[in-house]
C-alpha cells in the first residue's frame, strides 16, 4: 500500500492538514501535496479507467508527463475535465473526480472491453463499422460517440475570469530547472531583458530531488541564491506555475500562467496567457523518463523510478513498503538510494543490461541491495494495484524464472529530452545513439525573420543530461541567447557541478526482447488511449509505414498528454517492425499547446460584453429606446424595423415602408462607407476603381458606381460625389467601408504609387440621416436653411449648406425610388438633427423605418444590392448593367476579365424581375428547375432567386433573380424549389415593379 | 474588488485633423508648426505644443490634435497653406473618441495592445499607432503616469468597457 512515510516531504507542511474529496470521499492531505500525492498518502493507487479498455489505472509520473491519473475537478460551473493530478496542487475543499467509469471507480462495467481486448486492435473501429453503409449514421456513429471521451464536459457558463497580457523581453526562458535558472543568470548578468517561465510552483527540478551539489552548496541552497540573484535584476521577471506553451515565427511565444486554481479563493483571473516576444527563446524544458514496456506495465503500483523519487522526497509518500527497480540505465539507481534513505524496501534492481558497473551501481549493491543484471519483468501482476512481478531473462521470450513479490515497481527506461518547444517551429533533431534519444541538431535550429536560430536549447532539453556538462551548457546558452539580443555584459561565472561517471544505457524498447504476442498484448505504449506494443507491430505489418499514418491508425500520442511518454518508445517499435533505424522512422509534429490550456485564457478578456466590439451609430441609443428589432450589419447593430407594442415584425416592416412611400420617412444610413479621394491624379484613379467614367462627373454632381475586382466580380457599388476639381466622395456599401478603403491603399500603394493621389476613410466623422418620401422637402423646408427646391439642387446633385441649426451635405440621390435627401451633419450633432426631423416631421407623418423597409424599397425599384444579387460570381453585365460600364476608357479594375470567354458567355443568368402567379412569396434562394437530371443525378436548374420580399405597395411578392437568357424570356412561368418539397410558379418580369419612369424620385 | 490599476475617463469633444501630404516639404512642416505651435515629430513620434499636438501617423501622414472648436479653423489654415502641394486635410474631431487613462498605464495597455509599452521603448513623447484587443487605437504617453487614447467613435463603448476592465483587475 501506498502511504505517508512518517517522515521527510521538502515540499509538505506536516503542521497543517487540509480536507479534499475524491470520488465523494473526504480524504486528508497536508499544504504542498498535489493531488497525486496526497491521493497516494490515502493508498488511494487506483485513480481511473482508461479510455478504450477500461482498465485499473494509478499515478505513474510525477509531472505534466502523466497521462493516467487525470480528474474531473471541481463541481458545477467550475467543473473542468482531464486534469492531470499531478500537476493540481492540493488546497482546501479541492473536489475531484474519476472519469470514465461506470457506475463506480472500483466496478466499472466498461471493464468488459479488456476481456474482450484481443477482439479490439488497432484500426478495429475502422475495420468494423464499414458496412452496411446506412449503419454509420444511426448506428454506428451514436454508439461510438456515447463511448468516446474522456471525461464530462461542464454545463454551465465559466464563473472566473481571465486575461491576456503582452511582454516583449529580450530572452525568455522556458523551465525553472537548475539549467533555466543558469541561463537566467547568465543572461539577466550580460544585462538582457529576460522571462524565466517555470510549469510548477517550485524551481530547481531534478538537481533538488536528486540532492545535487552546485558551486559546492546543496543544489536546494543553489536554487534559492539564484532566485534571490534574478530577483534583485531590474530587466528579470520570473514567474512561477507558468507553461511555457508554445513557440511561433518571429520569436512569438505563448506562455500560460495559473493565478488562482492553487487558491481558489485570491481574488486574481484564474489564468493568464502572456503573448511573449522574445528575441531568443531558451528550451530548458528538461527531459522525460521513458517507461519499460513490459506485460502489466500500467498496473497500478508500476511508476517511473524519478516519480518515487518524487513522491519521497518532495512529499514523503511512499508508494508502498516494498519497489522493485527495473531499469536499462543507471539513473533508476538513485530511486534505490532514495527509497533506503528513507528506510522502504527494495526488492530488487532488475537491470536489463547484460552487465554494467559505476559508482551508484556500487553504492547500492554495497548496501545490501541485490542487483540482478541481464534479467527482465515478463509480467507484473496485480488487477487493482501490483503484487508481484514475474522475472525472465531480457534475451529470452519470457520464461519465468521466479516471482517476486513487491508493492510497487519503479521503472526506468532512460530519458527522453522535452523538445516540443524547439520543434514547434520547424527545428531539427538529431538521433542520439548513446542515449537513445532525440535532441535537438544545433545546426538545424527553428529560424526567425532575420533567417537566425531562435530557440536555445539548454540542460537536458538539448540532451545534456549530466549535471555539470548542462550547466556548462545552459550559462553558455543563456549568454549567447542574451548576446544574440545585444547584451554583452559580464554573464558572470558558470556553475561547477560534477557529472557522474554512469555506465551505457542499453536501449530496451521490448521487455523481455522476444517477448511472445500474449506478452506484447499486455506491453502499453499510450496509456491514455490503451495502444500496446502489438497493436503498433499490427500497424506496421497492415502496412501503415509512416509514423504519422501509424499514429493516426492506433491513435498513439492522439490523447490529452500527446504521448509524452509514448511517443519514442512508439516509434522505436515501428522502427524495429519495419527494419529502419529510429532516425529514418522520425517523429510525429509536436504541435502548441506543450500541456493543454484553458479555454478561458485564449478567450481573454472577450466574453460577455467586451467579446467582440459592436459598432454604434451617433443615433444607436435612440433606436435602442425606440423598439428596434437589430440586425447585424458587420459588427454594426442595425435597425431592422422598429416595432410599436404589440405590433410584429412583418407588419412593423409593411407599416415603415407605405409610410415611407405615401408620406415621409427617415433612415439612419450613418453606417454607409464615405471615402475621401484628393489630388491632381484623382479623376484618373477613381476611372480604374469604378467600371463608370468618374473622372467626367461635374463638380457638385452625384454618380452612381461599380466596383469590381482585377477577376471582373462586383465586389461593391455607391454614389460619388465630386466636391472640387481634384477631390471626390465616395460612397461605399455599409460592409464595404473599411475594405473598399483598403483595396484604393493596396492598388495606391503597390501599383501606382507615383500617383498624386490621398484616400481618408470618413465613414465615422459624420451622421448621414436619409429623408425620403413624397414629402421629404416640405419636412426639412420646415427647418429651414439652404434651398433644396428641385432648381438649386435637382436630382444626383449634392450642395453645403445649413439646415437649421447644421452644419449639412445634402446628397439628393435615391435608393427607393421616392423624392430623397441624404443628409451628412457632423456626427456629434447627428442624434441632436435625427431629434428636430422627428420633431419637425410629425405633423408630416415623418416615422423611422429600417433596413428591411429599405430592402423591400430598393428591391421594389429594381435595385442591386451588393450581398443579394452578388455572391462573388456575379459581373455587373449578368446584372443588366451596362450602363454603368464605360466604352470609352481603355481601362478599369476588371475590364480584361469580363472579356474572358467565360465571362462573355450569352448563357450566364442574367437578372430578371420574377413575380409568382399567385402572388406568394418565393423563397430565398430557391432554384428555378428545368426538365431532366445532370450527371449526378441531380435536378438541372437554370436560375435561382437573389432577393425576395412581399411588397406592401403592391399587395403581393416580388422577386430578383437570375435566369439562364432571362431578359430574352419576358413573360416566360418559371418553376421554383421550395423546401421541404412542392413547386412554386412565377413568371419573368422587368425588375424594376415600381415607377419605372423614374418620376417620383425627380421631383 | 482591489485597487484599481488606472483610471480611465473619456474626454470631451477633442478637434483632430488628418494631413496627409509629403512629410519632408518646408511648406508643410512650417504650416504645421504655424497652426500647432510645435515641430513635425519623428517616426512614432509625438510632439506638443501650447495648445495642439501633432502625432506621426505614417510616413506621408501626421494627426494634429487640438482644441474641438479650432478644428475647422485649422483644417482651413493648413488646406490654404498647402493649396500649391500634394496633400489633403480632412477634419476628422468627428469620427474618433479619446480616453484618458491614469496610474499604471503599462499595465492596462500591455493586456490589451500588442505594442511594446515598456519603459525601455515606450516614454512621454512616444505614440503608437496599434491595436487594442480587437480594434484599431493610437495612443501616446504625456507623462509617466498618463496616456491619451484615441479610437472610432463607433466603437468607443466597447473601448471604454475594455479599459476599465483590464483597469479594474489587479493581480
Amino acid at each position: 500500500m501506498s502511504q505517508r512515510l512518517p517522515t521527510g516531504g521538502r515540499l509538505i507542511d506536516r503542521s497543517r492538514q487540509i480536507t479534499f474529496q475524491f470520488n465523494e470521499e473526504y480524504l486528508k492531505g497536508h499544504p504542498g501535496d498535489t493531488l497525486a500525492s496526497a491521493l497516494l498518502a490515502n493508498d488511494k493507487m487506483l485513480v481511473g479507467r482508461s479510455f478504450k479498455y477500461h482498465r485499473p489505472r494509478g499515478v505513474v509520473a510525477s509531472g505534466a508527463e502523466e497521462p493516467n491519473a487525470l480528474v474531473a475537478l471541481g463541481k458545477s460551473n467550475r467543473m473542468e475535465p482531464n486534469q492531470r493530478a499531478t500537476t493540481t496542487e492540493l488546497y482546501d475543499r479541492l473536489y475531484a473526480r474519476s472519469q470514465n467509469h461506470w457506475p463506480s471507480l472500483h466496478f466499472d462495467i466498461g471493464w468488459i472491453n479488456n476481456l474482450l481486448s484481443r477482439f479490439l486492435p488497432a484500426g478495429f473501429y475502422y475495420k468494423t463499422f464499414m458496412h452496411p453503409r446506412p449503419f454509420w449514421k444511426h448506428v454506428f456513429e451514436p454508439f461510438i460517440r456515447q463511448s468516446a471521451g474522456l471525461g464530462p464536459a461542464p454545463d454551465k457558463p465559466d464563473p472566473d475570469t481571465y486575461e491576456h497580457t503582452y511582454a516583449h523581453v529580450d530572452v525568455l526562458v522556458v523551465g525553472g530547472g537548475v539549467a533555466g535558472l543558469t541561463a537566467a543568470l547568465a543572461a539577466g548578468r550580460a544585462g538582457a531583458s529576460v522571462m524565466l517561465v517555470e510549469q510548477s510552483a517550485q524551481f530547481g527540478g531534478r538537481a533538488v530531488v536528486d540532492g545535487d551539489e552546485i558551486d559546492g552548496q546543496a543544489a536546494g541552497i543553489w536554487v534559492k541564491n539564484a532566485l534571490q540573484e534574478l530577483d534583485n535584476m531590474p530587466s528579470v521577471r520570473v514567474l512561477d506555475r507558468t507553461m511555457g506553451a508554445g513557440v511561433y515565427d518571429h520569436g512569438y511565444a505563448l506562455a500560460y500562467e495559473r493565478l488562482t486554481d492553487h487558491a481558489p479563493d485570491l481574488e486574481a483571473p484564474r489564468h493568464r496567457l502572456w503573448r511573449v516576444r522574445a528575441k531568443r527563446v531558451v528550451m530548458a524544458s528538461g527531459a522525460y523518463e521513458r517507461p519499460l514496456s513490459f506485460g502489466g506495465n500500467d498496473i497500478p503500483g508500476v511508476m517511473l523510478a524519478s516519480a518515487v523519487r518524487d513522491y519521497v522526497v518532495n512529499y514523503g509518500v511512499s508508494p508502498g513498503p516494498s519497489t522493485l527497480i527495473v531499469t536499462n540505465n543507471d539513473s533508476a539507481y538513485r530511486t534505490a538510494l532514495t527509497l533506503l534513505d528513507a528506510s522502504l524496501d527494495v526488492a530488487a534492481v532488475i537491470d536489463a543490461r547484460e552487465t554494467a558497473s559505476s559508482p551508484l551501481i556500487e553504492q547500492v549493491k554495497s548496501r545490501g541491495v541485490r542487483v540482478d543484471f541481464g534479467k527482465a519483468i515478463a509480467k507484473a501482476k496485480g488487477v487493482n494495484r501490483v503484487h508481484s512481478a514475474a522475472i525472465c531473462a531480457q534475451t529470452g521470450d519470457g520464461t519465468v524464472l521466479e516471482d517476486i513479490p513487491c508493492d510497487a515497481i519503479a521503472m526506468s527506461g532512460g530519458w527522453s529530452p522535452v523538445v516540443h518547444l524547439w520543434s514547434h517551429c520547424g527545428g531539427k533533431l538529431n538521433w542520439d545513439e548513446a542515449g537513445a534519444f532525440f535532441r535537438p541538431d544545433p545546426d538545424r535550429p527553428p529560424l526567425d525573420q532575420n533567417g537566425e536560430g531562435f530557440v536555445v536549447p539548454a540542460g537536458a532539453a538539448g540532451g545534456d543530461l549530466g549535471l555539470g556538462v548542462a550547466l556548462a551548457g545552459a550559462h553558455g546558452a543563456g549568454k549567447a541567447a542574451a548576446s544574440d539580443a545585444g547584451a554583452a555584459g559580464d554573464a558572470g561565472a558558470t556553475p561547477e557541478a560534477e557529472t557522474p561517471a554512469e555506465a551505457p544505457l542499453k536501449p530496451v524498447w521490448v521487455m523481455p526482447e522476444n517477448a511472445k504476442i500474449k506478452l506484447r498484448q499486455k506491453m502499453w505504449l499510450d496509456y491514455q488511449n490503451d495502444v500496446k506494443v502489438s497493436d503498433v507491430q499490427l500497424a506496421a505489418q497492415e502496412g501503415f509505414q509512416s509514423v504519422e499514418h501509424t499514429k493516426r491508425y492506433t491513435t498513439l500520442g492522439m490523447a490529452t498528454d500527446q504521448g509524452k511518454l509514448s511517443n519514442i518508445n512508439g516509434l522505436a517499435i515501428l522502427s524495429s517492425a519495419l527494419s529502419e533505424p529510429i532516425p529514418q522512422v522520425g517523429t510525429t509534429t509536436f504541435r502548441p499547446p506543450f500541456t493543454p490550456i484553458s479555454m478561458g485564457s485564449i478567450a481573454g478578456e472577450a466574453r460577455g460584453d467586451i467579446f467582440q466590439p459592436l459598432r454604434r451609430t451617433p443615433i444607436h441609443d435612440w433606436h435602442a429606446e425606440n423598439g428596434a428589432h437589430w440586425e447585424p450589419v458587420g459588427h454594426w447593430r442595425r435597425p431592422y424595423c422598429f416595432q410599436r407594442p404589440g405590433e410584429s415584425v412583418e407588419h412593423a416592416v409593411a407599416r415603415e415602408v407605405t409610410n415611407t412611400r405615401l408620406k415621409v420617412g427617415l433612415l439612419d444610413a450613418s453606417t454607409l462607407g464615405k471615402i475621401l479621394v484628393k489630388g491632381s491624379d484623382a479623376g484618373k484613379f477613381l476611372d480604374m476603381m469604378y467600371t463608370n467614367m468618374m473622372s467626367s462627373l461635374k463638380v457638385g454632381r452625384c454618380r452612381y458606381g461599380l466596383m469590381c475586382s482585377e477577376n471582373g466580380f462586383l465586389i461593391d457599388d455607391g454614389v460619388v460625389a465630386r466636391l472640387s476639381e481634384d477631390t471626390f466622395l465616395c460612397h461605399t456599401t455599409t460592409g464595404g467601408a473599411d475594405r473598399i478603403h483598403g483595396h484604393m491603399e493596396e492598388w495606391l500603394q503597390t501599383e501606382w504609387w507615383d500617383w498624386k493621389v490621398f484616400t481618408v476613410n470618413l465613414t465615422e466623422q459624420f451622421a448621414q440621416i436619409a429623408v425620403v418620401g413624397p414629402k421629404a422637402r416640405a419636412v426639412l423646408e420646415k427647418l429651414g436653411g439652404m434651398d433644396l427646391s428641385a432648381e438649386a439642387l435637382p436630382f444626383m446633385t449634392w450642395a453645403d449648406g445649413k439646415i437649421g441649426v447644421f452644419d449639412a451635405r445634402v446628397f439628393r440621390i435615391s435608393f427607393s425610388g421616392e423624392l430623397s435627401y441624404e443628409v451628412a451633419v457632423p456626427a456629434g450633432q447627428g442624434r441632436a438633427f435625427w431629434d428636430a426631423l422627428l420633431e419637425v416631421g410629425a405633423g408630416f407623418g415623418i416615422m423611422p423605418y429600417g433596413t428591411e423597409a429599405l430592402h423591400i424599397m430598393r428591391a421594389e425599384k429594381g435595385f442591386i444590392m451588393i450581398g443579394d444579387e452578388t455572391d462573388g460570381t456575379v459581373i455587373p453585365q449578368d446584372l443588366g448593367l451596362h450602363w454603368a460600364i464605360s466604352k470609352k476608357k481603355d481601362d478599369y479594375l476588371g475590364k480584361r476579365a469580363q472579356v474572358r470567354s467565360h465571362m462573355a458567355n450569352p448563357d450566364r443568368w442574367q437578372l430578371v424581375g420574377l413575380e409568382t402567379t399567385d402572388g406568394t412569396v418565393l423563397e430565398d434562394g430557391a432554384y428555378a428547375v428545368e426538365t431532366g437530371v445532370n450527371g449526378n443525378g441531380q435536378t438541372k436548374v437554370q436560375g435561382r432567386v437573389t432577393s425576395t420580399y412581399h411588397s406592401p405597395t403592391l399587395g403581393r411578392g416580388i422577386a430578383m433573380g437570375l435566369v439562364r437568357h432571362g431578359p430574352d424570356r419576358m413573360g416566360e412561368v418559371l418553376s421554383f424549389t421550395r423546401i421541404g418539397g412542392g413547386r412554386q410558379e412565377a413568371k419573368i418580369v422587368s425588375p424594376v415593379f415600381y415607377d419605372s419612369e423614374g418620376e417620383k424620385q425627380n421631383v | 474588488m482591489s485597487e484599481a490599476l488606472a483610471t480611465v475617463s473619456r474626454l470631451g469633444p477633442v478637434g483632430m485633423i488628418t494631413l496627409k501630404g509629403d512629410l519632408a516639404s518646408a511648406a508643410l512642416s512650417k504650416a504645421v508648426s504655424d497652426l500647432a505651435g510645435c515641430a513635425l515629430p519623428g517616426a512614432l513620434a509625438v510632439t506638443e505644443g501650447r495648445d495642439a499636438a501633432v502625432a506621426w501617423m505614417a510616413p506621408d501622414e501626421v494627426l494634429v490634435v487640438l482644441a474641438h472648436d479650432a478644428a475647422r479653423d485649422g483644417v482651413g489654415r493648413l488646406a490654404g497653406a498647402l493649396a500649391a502641394e500634394h496633400a489633403l486635410v480632412a477634419n476628422v474631431s468627428e469620427a474618433r473618441s479619446v480616453f484618458e487613462i491614469k496610474g499604471d498605464v503599462r499595465a492596462v495597455l500591455a493586456k490589451l495592445t500588442p505594442a511594446d509599452v515598456s519603459e525601455a521603448t515606450f516614454s512621454p513623447g512616444s505614440f503608437r499607432r496599434t491595436r487594442l484587443a480587437q480594434v484599431p487605437v493610437a495612443f501616446w504617453m504625456r507623462d509617466a503616469e498618463t496616456v491619451h487614447l484615441i479610437c472610432f467613435r463607433s466603437v468607443d463603448v466597447y473601448v471604454s468597457d475594455l479599459l476599465r476592465n483590464a483597469a479594474a483587475q489587479r493581480a
